[in-house]
């Protein structure tokens, strides 16, 4: 039994508190947006340059100079702003951003993120990225599988592919589990229904340790 | 468009040009069409991407105009023609992390030749750089950009050089403007006045400008 990246999305949404600005990275972080607890307002902060940022534009309705920072059509809500890029890093940098979620290759037992570049010929890119997990008050990693295709671990002892940053990540939500990076190292707050803790260890690169009560993640696809 | 470049002692061979925009979004293309027919060599190209497709900066890129690309993001779905060049070792890219471009560009414009910043520290962008301790905490030194002309997509401009943009076809254009010897700029309208409270970015920091209609 996993969490699908659905499922994942949902708890990290269920974690934001309300008024939270909040930075989501391309691809699997997004979907956070399509589960805002209804009570909730979530400020989402696009990189490229805008505070308030709704859902994608409806097709035919494409307005291409209100873009996210996936370079895709979107659009903005009520109290939403623009503004030029070094504003837009200065709050990054600044610590004005709440949260910054993003997806990772590899998080390291103290926090350390690699999530920029699998070495190769092509142009290295990075995006903004590095100044996310410097910059945010807290960054929260999600991983759609907690072990790589190959069955490597994701979260391990040290990064093997280069940083992104060091010491930044806060909380990994896997399919598996939600880990907080703590100053003793990983501590599981959360697993997955009917796993066992020695079965979460084998797929993890780093010693875990594990709250006395860890809470019990379920999967929401049977939920109309 | 050739005459907003006409007798510009900043446009020449070896000269670094900043150029706005994030993707396609708020990119002053007629301008880089405009600059790839004075056939120069050996730009440096500030911007935050290194251009997709078979237009604009990628055209730029492609007529050999191009020595080096500083940016963040260097790679789409189909930044093709800058991808070969790099990989056969024809052009010189410096990758550069999107909110350190974004400061070093504010600070070029602002007179600040270096300045701290956390981000990149214990990563491979920070190889070489001098590293200082400020309050526990490691930052790492990045040196400002200057340009000698910035190529600008704003939506309204008056005669002041006044400019307004929109939405998030702002990005790095405001910045960049203000960081260029010689700062070309394209506008969608030329109007009678900006209202000096809509001005984002003051017509100090502008130097030439055209009209060229809403044909985004």
């Amino acid at each position: 039994m996993k969490l699908s990246s659905a499922d994942i999305a949902r708890y990290v949404a269920s974690d934001i508190s309300d008024g939270s600005y909040v930075n989501l990275g391309i691809g699997m972080p997004m979907l956070v947006s399509d589960y805002i607890p209804e009570e909730r307002e979530f400020i989402l902060h696009t990189e490229n340059g805008m505070l308030g940022m709704g859902p994608a534009a409806a097709e035919g309705e494409e307005d291409w100079d209100i873009v996210n920072a996936g370079k895709q059509a979107v659009s903005i809500l009520q109290g939403g702003s623009y503004f030029h890029h070094a504003d837009s890093f200065a709050m990054i940098r600044g610590g004005h951003i709440d949260i910054s979620i993003l997806g990772a290759y590899e998080v390291a037992a103290n926090g350390d993120i690699a999530n920029w570049l699998i070495p190769g010929p092509r142009p290295p890119a990075v995006g903004g990225a590095m100044d996310l997990v410097a910059g945010a008050k807290q960054v929260w990693v999600m991983l759609s599988s907690h072990v790589s295709k190959n069955g490597e671990p994701k979260v391990v002892e040290s990064c093997a592919l280069p940083l992104t940053g060091v010491g930044c990540v806060n909380r990994i939500y896997s399919d598996l589990a939600i880990i907080d990076i703590t100053a003793d190292g990983p501590l599981v707050t959360a697993m997955m229904e009917g796993l066992k803790r020695e079965d979460l260890q084998a797929k993890t690169g780093a010693i875990l340790n594990f709250v006395p009560k860890c809470e019990i993640l379920k999967s929401f696809k049977n939920e109309a | 468009m050739a005459e907003i470049m006409a007798d510009c002692n900043d446009l020449k061979d070896g000269a670094t040009v900043m150029l706005g925009g994030f993707g396609d979004t708020g990119v002053a293309v007629k301008l880089v069409d405009a600059l790839r027919e004075l056939s120069l060599s050996d730009l440096t190209i500030v911007s935050n991407g290194a251009g997709g497709g078979e237009y604009g900066l990628a055209l730029l890129i492609k007529s050999g105009s191009v020595g080096k690309i500083i940016c963040s993001f260097p790679r789409s779905s189909d930044s093709k023609i800058f991808e070969e060049l790099y990989a056969a070792g024809k052009i010189e890219l410096e990758t550069v992390p999107q909110g350190t471009l974004a400061e070093r560009i504010r600070a070029g414009g602002a007179g600040i030749p270096a300045f701290y910043t956390a981000t990149a520290f214990g990563t491979p962008l920070a190889d070489g750089k001098e590293i200082r301790v400020f309050n526990d905490r490691h930052y790492v030194m990045e040196r400002s950009i200057c340009a000698d002309i910035a190529l600008v997509h704003a939506a309204t401009g008056d005669r002041w050089g006044n400019l307004t943009y929109r939405s998030t076809a702002r990005n790095f254009n405001p910045v960049m403007a203000t960081a260029a010897s010689t700062t070309l700029v394209e506008v969608r309208k030329l109007v009678d006045i900006v209202p000096p409270e809509e001005v984002i970015t003051p017509g100090i920091f502008v130097d030439r400008m055209i009209e060229v209609g809403d044909y985004i």
